[in-house]
């Protein structure tokens, strides 16, 4: 394997044409191209779209629920791009939170998306702008894990686009199913109550994320003070609950460093 | 829905640029200046706790009184935990969910 301290420095020699070996991740005998990268990309995610199919619908159709036009559901899911933050939006509109609550909930989901930013500079390293305007735009948890592995596992040429085809499988099955759910939701009875899949995706996702036991005081920590703080004016409860829950998670930390 | 159309569309604006300002953040900066770990290790707290803040009201407190029998969507809240916790598989907890509500809002119509 080649040398991975300037994994940004291969992405450079690839954009300038200089002839590369073949990866022995490579399992065909092909030279390593953009479109094997990119059906690369696309392979690793299809397994995956088998949990964003169901939450791409539910985008739409819970939209449609809270009273979107078909137009301004379609519209977010192309603007935004980022379901939890879409479904949390849209819960908060039903629930008619005022513009500013929407938004920073919104954007404190989606905090995580710099971790990711950093994670996958290096290996963009290089490129220009309309390479790494758009791959940003295209970013998402499935396409960060899917292409993170790809890149510690030694993927060292086409980086970008063995990413491009990993993100934009995602983008096109997101639109897709939230077009599915758009076209659903308005067929769908108000007595089907399908408002409250929105929080059971939630609760499925809460325990993917409930992996050590920091993220499991944060999370019944948030909860309580969500509930005690309910009746809070400005969704004030739900912040508090979000800063409660985080503050509560590293004091975990913490304790756990002290004890061992 | 108490936004008109144009404030919704400005708020999904201001939620699709910021989206986008922290997407790009570091990749924009050519990834000088990485996230210091213990930075790290507090936003991997943030999706727990902002998920768990955004739920729980949404099963306590529905059109029946919190805490009460009748409360249905609570019943199916505890349902969904479990086979959340048992499967970790989205549609399984969805399906857990919704089908113990309609079944309870079906034998039992408040």
């Amino acid at each position: 394997m080649l040398s991975h301290e300037k994994p940004g420095a291969r992405i450079s020699n690839t954009f300038q044409g200089v002839k590369q070996t073949v990866p022995r991740y490579e399992r065909s005998n092909r030279m390593p191209n953009r479109k094997n990268a990119f059906l690369g990309g696309a392979k690793a995610t299809v397994p995956i779209l088998f949990g964003v199919i169901p939450f791409a619908l539910i985008a739409g159709i819970s939209a449609i629920g809270v009273g979107f036009t078909q137009l301004e559901a379609l519209g977010m899911s192309y603007i935004v791009f980022a379901g939890a933050a879409q479904l949390a939006a849209v819960d908060l509109i039903g629930q008619h939170a005022s513009m500013p609550v929407i938004v920073l909930t919104a954007l404190i989901i989606n905090l995580r998306f710099c971790m990711y930013s950093a994670s996958l500079a290096p290996h963009f390293k290089g490129l220009p702008l309309y390479w790494r305007g758009p791959l940003a735009y295209l970013l998402t948890d499935q396409t960060f894990a899917v292409c993170i592995t790809a890149y510690v596992a030694g993927r060292q040429s086409f980086k970008h686009w063995y990413y491009l085809g990993a993100a934009s499988t995602m983008w096109v099955t997101w639109q897709a199913g939230t077009a599915a759910g758009v076209f659903l939701g308005t067929r769908i009875p108000k007595s089907w109550a399908l408002d409250f899949a929105i929080p059971l995706t939630f609760l499925a996702l809460l325990f993917t994320v409930l992996k050590d036991r920091p993220a499991i005081v944060a999370a019944v920590s948030a909860g309580a003070l969500a509930l005690a703080g309910h009746d809070l004016p400005y969704n004030l409860g739900l912040f508090m609950a979000a800063i409660g829950g985080v503050v509560a998670g590293s004091l975990a930390f913490r304790g756990g460093k002290n004890a061992a | 829905m108490q936004l008109d159309s144009s404030t919704l569309w400005l708020t999904m604006l201001g939620i699709g640029v910021g989206t986008f300002l922290m997407r790009f953040s570091f990749i924009w900066l050519f990834g000088q200046g990485e996230v210091r770990p213990a930075i790290q290790r507090v936003l991997r707290l943030v999706p727990a706790s902002v998920l768990s803040a955004l739920i729980m009201p949404s099963f306590v407190f529905s059109q029946q009184a919190a805490f009460s029998i009748g409360n249905y969507r609570m019943w199916a809240g505890v349902v969904a935990a479990v086979v959340a916790w048992r499967s970790r598989n989205v549609l399984l907890t969805i399906a857990a969910g919704m089908g113990t509500l309609w079944l309870c809002s079906f034998l039992w119509p408040v």
